[in-house]
Formats: structure tokens, C-alpha cells, sequence
């Protein structure tokens, strides 16, 4: 069974077509890297995927293992192993990382009919898994993301995906606004979270992070469709021609 | 026609109900009390019941509620045989504090248990204090709460007869929390008058805490006036929790006089009522006095709360610093208005105000004004008010690790409220206002006595 297919999708935000008929499958054990130019619905289709209800899905269909994936609200959709890596993660004053990681890993737990983890196993966790990303001990005793740096806040993403050891995590521009040592971390953490049964879709401007993080697969998502799908080398081709070639191929 | 009739009708009859029962209202009391009772009921006429007409109370409007109720007056103490223990639970247990006991406005000795405390500290009936303690009350009373300036105060200077009297002599320290708890309990629609006096000499250190409380589903109206005066070197928290069914009127009016450097923190926890309307007035009238001023109100259904703050500078170097938070839900409504006044040569002010409110409907409607009068140059003043709405992104963020949209709501709205609870730095009540904030926005709090009934207000 494919962990994710997703067949003939279209979508629109305020009004407007975005996403038209994509057609994308990922297995367990992939990586897949979603390429293409600006306003091309690669945000898109990630925020539809978790099931931001600011996105509207006009036809199509998505399974997750199996599962209709759109038919489930966003929470149940991470408690069913999705999750994603914001580009702009918010930020929550008030309330405090601790809370916030405790409360969602135990409605993960509760999901999978397993008790609440004590306190103490708890802290436990999230010492094992802020060694694993490299997070500042500091970051985690204030609130959700405030006042963190561009970079702190990406690897915060990182270090909640850690936490909630999701099936399939999209990770929408993660590189983007790091520096090379925190690409690096970030890029290490992905990779020390990486299993055969578990799989990524990166979402990404640049060749650079694929440096880090090898995928399986290079799509490029233009005009709302996969127009191009190819093995890692077209990630390297990319970055040497830039789009302008897949245009003319398109016949534009 | 009929209602034209009535409304007129209102203010006579409340003169009327003085007039008639003058003797009574008086009795037992001293010559200088009463004697403030006719210039008031004058002030009051003056006046009138507060409405939209009236600038003080433009967002809570009263005239409907005195024209209709025809609420029994007590004016001796309803003869009750009342345990404690058996009518009223504190939602918080293990909670260690001197209990004062006060039913619909008497003040109740058979269920205070606030002995011993330390020497000197007086804590008693109002009524008693006024005969016993003449000197201290009469140097206080009516001096802060001025009858000529707000009808609400007049009513209550007109018909003052009892209340708690609390006096704490100098270099006094009271460790142990005294819990004030206010219950209204009667058989028919009660309107409720209460006098209470704070007399905190230097160097003196206490938190006090106002618990208001509903037992029975009668209409109430409740109007109450707290003077307080707050010596040199003093160090005084006052805590108000208010927890009263949808039939309740409480209409309180807190006046507090800040000798030098004294320091108060005050915090209204508005949690369950009908409608609420709290006037707090604060003179900052000695050097370096400095002032804490929170409140959190969170109203559903048809509920309306309204904070009325007026905080007077009138020494130099005086602090000042407000915080109030509203969550309205339903088409509940809400009020802050802040005034500040600087006063010419209350140079070095301090002055600092803030209101941010949460809409959760889209017929919740809040209203709030900033009003600063300042009247000299060498001041830092701000002030900022917001209404908005639970920010749809972070609740996305939240719902996206797995957090169901409820609980996720949930963990926003305490978020918000949360930076009004941490001001109060007492851990042991802290925790138990966190505790019962959390129990009120999940729809626990007050069940028994709201949702069994026609809340119509």
C-alpha cells in the first residue's frame, strides 16, 4: 500500500485556482523533494495536506495509508502520523513549550489508546530529543516560539517532529532564513529521524539542502501541476539552468 | 404610558423607602453615619440611577434595573441558622486562610474563623466597629468614597449599615491570606447594601481576598463600597474573585488612599455574573506610593462587565500601572474605561494602562476608553487597548501537532489570560485563580447555579 497518493488535486485559496490536478504518490522509506519557481502551489499543497481550512480542496483525493486523509480534521491528521514543518512558524506567547509538546504528545498517545507518559518520562523525552536537534535548553523553557530567531524557530519545527515521530513530514522551506551551521543541524536532525518506514517531502528552493538531505525523487510543481519528476540529478539540473528549459518543454 | 410612569417613579421611590424607614436604616448606628445619609439620598437624586446619560457609566446602563426590581431591603440581619460548612464549599481546597463570613451584606461571627491573628488586628462587624471603634471609623469613613461624586456610592452612603471592619495597627504583618467571602442567599429578590472599611497603618503587610458567592437562584442586587487606606510603608494585596449566577447584579465601588510609599496590587477576577460593575479608585497621595492594578473578566450568554478604574497622582514619584483582560463570549458585552490624572505638581508620574480583549462571537461587543488627564510635562505615561480575536494561526499551529480544535481554543484563551493571573504573586492563590480560570473557560465553574436556571439577563 502507498503511504500517501494523491490523485488529480485542485485547490484554490481566497478565490483562486492554485493547485490543478497534482498527482503524487510517496512510500514508506522515501524522500521526495517539491521544486519549482515561485506562487507555483508548493505551500499550497503542503498547508492543504495537514488540512489548513484556509485552503479549499475542489476535486480529487488524497490517502494516507490507506485512510481518506481529506475527510479528517488537522489534529487527527497528525495523530495519524502527518506533519508539517512550518515555513513561518507562529508564535504562541503564553503558552509554554512544556505544556504545548506535553499536551500534543500525550493526544498522540491517547489517539493510540496509550497512557499519558509521566512527568518525569516526559522530561526524559525531551532531553533525549533536544540533544538529537541540537535546540537550546533556554528555548524550550519559554513560550512557543517567542521571540526566537529565524533559525531557532526552524529548529523548534524540527525538534516537535522529533517529539511527535511522524510517518510522513513535509518540511516547507526548512532552509530557507538558515545559516550554514543551522542548515546543517537542521539537515543532521531529518536525517537521525529518518527510518525505512517512515518517509519526507521537502519542499525546496534550493539544491543546497539536498546537498544534506539526498532524495529519492525531484519534482518540479509548476502552475499547479507536477510537470516534471525525475531521480536527485534533476535537483543539480535545476540549480545549472534554472526553470526556463521546462517552460519550453511545456511549449510556453 | 405605563412604562413612562415607572420610570419616573424610581427614584421617589427609593427616597420614599428611605423616608419611611429612617428610623430603622439609623438605629443602633452613630450620629456621624447617619448624618452623611440625606445629603447623600440629595447627591443621589442629583444624580439619578446611572445610565447611558450619564458619562461615568455609558457603558453600563442601570436605569432598567432600578426601575424594575422590587427587591426586599434588609435592613436588620435575616435571622439564618447557618453552618458554613454545610451551605458553601470553596472550590479550593486545602486553602489556609482567616475566613470572614458576610450574608447578604451582615456580617456573620458564628462562621468567621479568622482567630487568632496578631495582636492588635481588629477584624469585626461594621455595625459593631462603628460603636466600639468610633474614633477609627469616624477619622475614615465616607473620606475616599465620595457620596457627592457617583450615585452608586450616594445609594450606598444612604442606606450603609453593616459590613467587615478590618483594622491592622502598625508594623502588623498578617502572613495568612484573610478571605473575605460574600454570599447571597434568600428566599425572595434581595437588594444587598455593604460598607466595609481597610484601615492598614504603617508598615503594615496583608493580602485580603473578596470572594463573592450566589447559593440560591433569587435576582440580586448587590451594592457594595470598600474604603481603604493604606499607610506608610504598607504593603497591601487585594484580591477579588467574582463568582455569582446570571441573576446578579454587583455593583462594587473599591476607594483606596496610598500614603508614601505604600504598595498595592489589586486584581478582579471576574469569572461568573450577570451583570458586574466595578468602580476602583485610587489616590496616589504620598511620595513614591505605587500601584498594581489587574483585572480578568470572562462573560458567555448575556453578561456584562464593566471595569471603571480612576487613578489620581497626586504626589511625585508615584507608580502606577493597569492591566485588565476581557473573554467575551456569546453576545455577552463588556466595559473598561481607565482614567488617569496626573496632578500639576505630581512630578516623576508613572502611569501605565493597558486593555486587550478577545472576542470569541461575532455579537460579543467590547467598549473601551483610555482617559488620561495629565497636567504636567515631566511624566511617562502610555497607554493601548486592543479587541480582537483568537488568533486563527497559532490555533492552526496547535491543531496541526495534533491538539484537537477544543482544547487547542482552550490553551489559547488561558495563554491570553494567563499574563493577568501571573501578577498574582502569591503562589498558593495564584495557583488556585489558575485553577479556577481553567475550570471557568472549560464551563465548569458555577454550573449548578447558572445553567439550571432562565438566565435572561
Amino acid at each position: 500500500m502507498n503511504m500517501l497518493k494523491i490523485t488529480d488535486l485542485y485547490a484554490k485559496v481566497e478565490g483562486k485556482d492554485i493547485l490543478k490536478g497534482i498527482n503524487l504518490t510517496v512510500n514508506r522509506g522515501e524522500i521526495h523533494a517539491i521544486m519549482g519557481p515561485n506562487g507555483s502551489g508548493k505551500s499550497t499543497l503542503a498547508n492543504v495536506l495537514v488540512g489548513n481550512t484556509n485552503f479549499e480542496v475542489t476535486h480529487g483525493s488524497v490517502t494516507f495509508n490507506g485512510k481518506d486523509l481529506l475527510a479528517m480534521s488537522a489534529d487527527v491528521r497528525a495523530k495519524e502520523g502527518l506533519f508539517l514543518s512550518f515555513q513561518y512558524p507562529v508564535e504562541i506567547p503564553g503558552v509554554s513549550m512544556v505544556n504545548f509538546l506535553k499536551t500534543a504528545v500525550n493526544e498522540h498517545r491517547k489517539y493510540r489508546d496509550q497512557p499519558p507518559l509521566s512527568a518525569g518520562d516526559f522530561l526524559k523525552l525531551m532531553r533525549e530529543k533536544k540533544a538529537m536537534v541540537q535546540i537550546d535548553s533556554q528555548l524550550t523553557n519559554r513560550s512557543v516560539n517567542e521571540g526566537f530567531s529565524g533559525g531557532e524557530k526552524k529548529k523548534n519545527e524540527i525538534f516537535q517532529m522529533a517529539m511527535l515521530e511522524p510517518t510522513l513530514a513535509i518540511l516547507d522551506e526548512t532552509d530557507s532564513g538558515l545559516d550554514i551551521d543551522a542548515l546543517r543541524i537542521v539537515s543532521n536532525g531529518v536525517n537521525l529521524l529518518k527510518t525505512p518506514n517512515n518517509a519526507t517531502i521537502l519542499v525546496t528552493h534550493y539544491q543546497r539542502l539536498l546537498d544534506y538531505i539526498v532524495p529519492d525523487f525531484v519534482h518540479v510543481l509548476y502552475q499547479g501541476r507536477i510537470v516534471k519528476s525525475a531521480g536527485k540529478e534533476l535537483a543539480l539540473e535545476l540549480e545549472e539552468k534554472g526553470y526556463d528549459w521546462i517552460k519550453k518543454e511545456l511549449g510556453e | 404610558m405605563a412604562e413612562l410612569i415607572e420610570k419616573i417613579a424610581a427614584i421617589p421611590r427609593i427616597n420614599e423607602m428611605f423616608a419611611d424607614n429612617l428610623t430603622t436604616i439609623g438605629n443602633g448606628m452613630s450620629e456621624f453615619m447617619n448624618n452623611t445619609r440625606q445629603p447623600a439620598m440629595e447627591a443621589f437624586q442629583r444624580m439619578g440611577i446611572p445610565g447611558f446619560r450619564t458619562e461615568n457609566y455609558k457603558y453600563t446602563d442601570l436605569t432598567r434595573l432600578f426601575e424594575n426590581e422590587k427587591f426586599r431591603r434588609s435592613f436588620e440581619p435575616d435571622q439564618f441558622e447557618v453552618d458554613l460548612n454545610d451551605i458553601f464549599s470553596c472550590d479550593v481546597p486545602e486553602f489556609d486562610t482567616h475566613l470572614i463570613l458576610v450574608v447578604n451584606g451582615w456580617y456573620d461571627d458564628s462562621n468567621s474563623t479568622h482567630k487568632p491573628y496578631p495582636e492588635g488586628v481588629i477584624i469585626k462587624s461594621f455595625k459593631k466597629a462603628v460603636i466600639e471603634n468610633p474614633e477609627l471609623v469616624e477619622k475614615y469613613y465616607g473620606k475616599s468614597a465620595n457620596a457627592q461624586a457617583d450615585p452608586l456610592t450616594a445609594l450606598n452612603t444612604v442606606f450603609a449599615r453593616d459590613g467587615v471592619f478590618i483594622y491592622i495597627p502598625d508594623n502588623t504583618h498578617i502572613t495568612k491570606p484573610l478571605q473575605l467571602i460574600n454570599i447571597l442567599r434568600s428566599e425572595d429578590d434581595l437588594y444587598v447594601t455593604q460598607r466595609n472599611l481597610i484601615i492598614a497603618g504603617k508598615n503594615t503587610q496583608a493580602k485580603i481576598m473578596f470572594c463573592d458567592h450566589t447559593l440560591l437562584p433569587q435576582n440580586f442586587i448587590i451594592n457594595n463600597v470598600t474604603e481603604c487606606e493604606l499607610g506608610e510603608d504598607s504593603i497591601i494585596d487585594i484580591y477579588s474573585i467574582q463568582n455569582q449566577h446570571n441573576k446578579t447584579a454587583n455593583l462594587t465601588g473599591l476607594y483606596i488612599r496610598q500614603h508614601r510609599n505604600s504598595q498595592l496590587v489589586t486584581n478582579a477576577i471576574s469569572l461568573h455574573g450577570g451583570i458586574i460593575r466595578n468602580n476602583l479608585n485610587i489616590l496616589l497621595d504620598g511620595e513614591h506610593a505605587s500601584a498594581k492594578v489587574c483585572g480578568l473578566a470572562l462573560s458567555d450568554k448575556n453578561q456584562h462587565v464593566d471595569n471603571f478604574t480612576f487613578i489620581e497622582h497626586l504626589k511625585p514619584n508615584c507608580r502606577s500601572n493597569q492591566l485588565y483582560k476581557n473573554i467575551l463570549d456569546d453576545s455577552s458585552t463588556g466595559g473598561f474605561t481607565g482614567r488617569i490624572h496626573v496632578a500639576p505638581h505630581a512630578v516623576k508620574t508613572e502611569a501605565y494602562q493597558r486593555n486587550n480583549n478577545v472576542l470569541l462571537t461575532n455579537v460579543a461587543r467590547m467598549n473601551t476608553k483610555p482617559q488620561l488627564v495629565i497636567d504636567n510635562d515631566d511624566v511617562k505615561c502610555s497607554h493601548g487597548a486592543t479587541v480582537g480575536r483568537i488568533n486563527e494561526e497559532a490555533l492552526f499551529y496547535l491543531q496541526s501537532r495534533g491538539i484537537n480544535e477544543k482544547e487547542a481554543r482552550l490553551m489559547l484563551m488561558f495563554a491570553f489570560a494567563h499574563e493577568v493571573l501571573a501578577e498574582v504573586k502569591v503562589d498558593q492563590l495564584r495557583v488556585m485563580i489558575d485553577k479556577l480560570v481553567n475550570k471557568r473557560l472549560r464551563g465548569e465553574v458555577s454550573k449548578c447555579h447558572s445553567c439550571a436556571m432562565d438566565c435572561i439577563r
